[in-house]
């Protein structure tokens, strides 16, 4: 199949500490012109599953264990680092959070992008200067022939992010990942970045792969979501599915959800749910969620395995299984 | 850009009288009269002369007025006659300055290069054997005294192994040769002296850079760079060290000071007829106005030297430029 | 100054580098100690034959130098003097350093103008340059050398104390000092300089280093006090045999060498220790 699939993806962190699990068996699959969100609390291993999918992994400490990541047919956790040298940036590209520190600051724009066009196009000089701008026009920069040769720090954030957006599409790759790429941003321009992802997206039929914590970012911009807690996807499905009849507790809990499973979680932040992330050195055995879970009881002492409630629907969760989702809902 | 040369050289101007007063209040403080030294050491015995050089020096005159006059004569860059060249001062200094520039240029050159690359090394490989052995190296030559470097590099690549000469900077029997056998000459002379004075400032630019690389490496831009799918040391080379050489300009402004300091020293291991031979000669003979004038010379040097780097650093760094 | 708080110790201890740094410190603090124990008549005097080396006669460990003077005594002695200079410099250096400092960081306005002009001054007069000129106008003594020393040594220190004073200036204690009526020379020298201080104690064991490396090159041209057993001056005079015996100029110059290196390492260390988040100065 084409576009991004995971497959039991797992990255560990070797301290000296010992070895620590950051992802476990974590599956996803983005088809092409599709949107999956990955949403969870910070530190629930978001960016680490992207930067797993880049291979852009801090190494050492953290290294892919197992999984694979396919994309189009090619196993990316498999290619040595000289080829995903060739794919990093042309079939894969990323944004970040920060659109401000995550450009060179002693580099104009125009280098930057053309950097890029270099590397995996071969343009150079007066070409790759044109296709510069015709990017720049693409992500929507007013006067983009003039702003090649700005530096990063006389643009905006929004700005930069759409110069950042510019790089990642310059190669038109198969795959996006954006890693909170609004969260630094003001609300109004939180809007116009997400629309210009979405443009994009339908004309070039990239899967993007969007890390957020913003439900109502999710709610906005993805087909599916998958939901991450402590280096696992604990529930995974449709947005609407998931909105709607959320199965996992913490999903429920991150959502704030009603009983009638209304949408007033939609447009909320992450609620809070009492207790914190545990550290990957203290998990529980089993379920990682238990010790904040209220519906947590005897078998969650074991790892639930991530079960399909509905097509398409998945939960990890002992409480869930079997459970229709309404009287889930209820139980919270 | 020329603003800033403006304001900047407008900013020297109080620097340099503030030397040349220092330069004055020690003249001042001097034991005994100064021209008595002077005269002594220049064997000036006719009382006339001496009163001619009083009336020269100003010596007759309040502090105040000769302290005017004093500084009216620097600024006219005249830093008064030297008897024991029989020239002026300026003459005689310029005469020394080219040998230390260029020993001082080689030198820094040497310090970049092995400086940085060492850094940039130690940093991309750090925690490893490279960066403890290249920081043992770095530990070891900054504390290493540049003159008993230079003895030791003598002992061993001009004494035992005979690749080099001993001392000087052209071979008495190469006078008559073509320009590139005296450029080359010329090197073969430096090589020893410019690594005397290069390396404890290669060290103290790769403790720099090591440090300044490791934080810079650990920024987004780079995390970007590898996004892009460039290789490890392009990203280090193109993104990281174009960063990270920011501190190593602005070092080496601070440090041209030193430099020229030290070049005295290194100059008198290797019979380097520069500035610092020159230094050394005055002090030990008491030639007072050729050491002072060197002292403010020097000073003026560096002055202007900090000046350029300011210029420099506006090019490099585009955030500066905006202000 | 390592031993005011156990914590402080433990910190500057991790630094294996530090300690060993502290390790070579002690052994020179106890040769220079010991000297006058050990080599008690002068160690400039003549006792045995010329350019003998190292090794060969246990009487001198270290050899004779080029007129037969025992080099280990001159080594020990020569700690002496090296430590005196380079404690002393760094003490005029850190006084000057800081009162400026100190003060330009206080009032402020033109104070402050006044005084970093000044101190940019020093900044661009080459430090041997001006050492070279005091010795040579006022005479090589020892005391003339560590107070030429201390003159070109105490900008970076000034620098640092004004900052860490223009940071602390507004602070919530000294505004409550200044809201009690507290006089201004008591919350300086009760409240705001101890809090300035610990980077500055840093720069201040550098600048033993660099002291000791300018008293060495003094030393080591020859214009220092010729009565003074001197590891700078020993490496000069050794330089004419170097084709015969260059461990005349070797040994005290690795003793240069290791010195400096140890204040380097402690200093380091104690910059770790003291403050984690001021590094690379």
């Amino acid at each position: 199949m084409s576009g991004l699939e995971v497959r039991g993806l797992s990255v560990a962190l070797f301290t000296r500490a010992g070895v620590l699990p950051a992802l476990s068996g974590v599956s996803l699959r983005v088809p092409p012109g599709r949107t999956l969100a990955l949403v969870g609390e910070s530190g629930c291993g978001k960016s680490m599953t992207a930067l797993a999918i880049m291979r852009l992994l801090p190494e050492p400490p953290a290294r892919i264990v197992a999984g694979q990541v396919m994309l189009d047919g090619v196993d990316l956790a498999a290619l040595p680092e000289r080829r995903m040298l060739a794919v990093r940036g042309k079939a894969v590209s990323m944004i970040f959070q920060d659109p401000m520190s995550s450009l060179n600051p002693v580099a104009t724009v125009g280098e930057q992008i053309v950097e890029v066009l270099r590397r995996h196009e071969g343009l150079g000089g007066r070409a790759a200067r044109q296709r510069a701008v015709e990017l720049l026009e693409l992500v929507g920069i007013p006067d983009a022939a003039a702003r090649l040769d700005e530096y990063p720090h006389r643009l905006s954030g929004g700005m930069c992010q759409r110069v950042m957006i510019a790089i990642a599409i310059a190669c038109r790759p198969a795959l996006l990942v954006a890693d909170e790429p609004t969260t630094a941003l003001d609300v109004t321009v939180q809007a116009q970045i997400l629309e210009l992802l979405q443009r994009l997206q339908a004309e070039t039929g990239m899967a993007l792969l969007l890390i957020t914590h913003d439900l109502g970012v999710v709610a906005e911009m993805a087909d599916e979501v998958a939901v991450m807690y402590a280096g696992r996807i604990v529930e995974q499905g449709p947005v609407d599915a998931v909105f709607d009849a959320p199965l996992h507790p913490y999903t429920r809990g991150l959502i704030g959800a009603t009983p009638s499973g209304g949408t007033a979680g939609r447009h909320a932040r992450l609620a809070d749910i009492p207790g914190s992330v545990p550290g990957l050195a203290e998990l529980p055995a089993g379920c990682a969620f238990a010790p904040r879970c209220p519906l947590a009881f005897g078998a969650c002492g074991a790892q639930p395995a991530l079960l399909a409630q509905a097509p398409g629907h998945v939960v990890a969760c002992f409480a869930a299984e079997g459970v229709p989702a309404d009287a889930a809902a209820a139980g919270a | 850009m020329l603003r800033l040369l403006r304001r900047r050289l407008l900013q020297g101007v109080p620097l340099i009288l503030g030397v040349i007063v220092m330069n004055f209040l020690l003249i001042q403080a001097a034991p005994g009269s100064f021209l008595d030294v002077m005269s002594a050491e220049s064997q000036v015995s006719d009382p006339a002369l001496l009163e001619q050089l009083r009336i020269t020096y100003g010596m007759d005159q309040p502090v105040w007025l000769q302290l005017l006059k004093y500084i009216w004569s620097v600024a006219r860059l005249d830093f008064g006659f030297s008897y024991r060249q029989n020239m002026a001062v300026l003459d005689v200094i310029m005469a020394s300055l080219p040998a230390t520039l260029v020993l001082m240029l080689a030198s820094l050159a040497i310090a970049l290069l092995l400086g940085v690359a060492a850094g940039v090394v130690a940093a991309v490989k750090v925690n490893t054997v490279w960066d403890n052995l290249l920081s043992f190296l770095a530990v070891l030559f900054f504390a290493a005294p540049s003159f008993w470097l230079g003895i030791m590099l003598t002992v061993l690549f001009a004494v035992k192994l005979g690749w080099v000469p001993v001392g000087g900077m052209m071979s008495i029997t190469a006078t008559n040769e073509g320009t590139l056998a005296t450029v080359l000459d010329v090197l073969h002379h430096l090589a020893l002296p410019a690594m005397a004075l290069g390396l404890f400032y290669a060290a103290v630019y790769a403790r720099v850079m090591r440090a300044t690389m490791l934080e810079v490496l650990s920024l987004d831009f780079i995390r970007t760079a590898r996004a892009k799918g460039l290789g490890r040391w392009r990203v280090v080379l193109a993104h990281g060290l174009r960063n990270a050489l920011l501190p190593i300009v602005t070092l080496f402004g601070l440090q041209f000071g030193t430099v020229l300091g030290g070049s005295i020293v290194v100059e008198t291991v290797f019979s380097w007829p520069g500035l610092g031979s020159l230094m050394l000669d005055s002090v030990s003979s008491r030639n007072y106005p050729v050491v002072l004038g060197v002292l403010v010379f020097s000073s003026i040097v560096v002055i202007l030297v900090n000046i350029a780097v300011d210029l420099a650093y506006l090019r490099l760094d585009p955030r500066i430029r905006a202000r | 100054m390592a031993g005011g708080t156990p914590g402080l110790f433990r910190r500057f201890a991790r630094n294996r580098a530090a300690l060993l740094g502290l390790v070579i410190l002690l052994v020179v603090v106890g040769l220079a100690l010991a000297a006058p124990t050990l080599y008690p008549r002068n160690p400039l005097r003549i006792v045995g034959p010329a350019e003998l080396w190292p090794l060969q006669d246990p009487r001198f460990p270290l050899g004779t130098d080029s007129i037969g003077r025992n080099i280990a005594a001159i080594i020990a002695h020569g700690a002496r003097a090296t430590l005196l200079i380079g404690i002393f410099a760094s003490l005029t250096a850190t006084l000057i350093g800081v009162t400026i400092g100190a003060a330009a960081g206080w009032f402020g306005g033109w104070v402050d103008e006044l005084l970093m002009r000044l101190t940019e001054m020093f900044q661009v007069v080459p430090g041997l340059v001006f050492v070279l000129t005091i010795v040579s106008i006022l005479g090589g003594t020892v005391e003339n050398i560590t107070i030429a020393v201390g003159v070109v040594s105490w900008t970076g220190i000034a620098r640092l104390t004004r900052a860490e004073f223009l940071t602390l200036r507004d602070r919530e204690f000294v505004q409550a000092c200044r809201a009690m009526g507290m006089p201004d020379w008591r919350i300086v020298l009760a409240e705001v300089l101890p809090n300035a201080l610990p980077p500055v104690i840093v720069l201040s064991s550098l600048a033993v280093a660099s002291a000791i490396l300018f008293e060495s090159a003094v030393s080591f041209l020859g214009l220092g006090d010729p009565q003074v057993a001197s590891w700078g001056r020993l490496v000069g005079e050794g330089r004419t045999l170097i084709r015969s015996s260059w461990y005349i100029s070797a040994v005290p110059g690795v003793a240069i060498m290791l010195m400096v290196l140890a204040l380097n390492l402690i200093g380091d260390g104690l910059n770790d220790a003291l403050n984690p988040k001021l590094r690379n100065r």
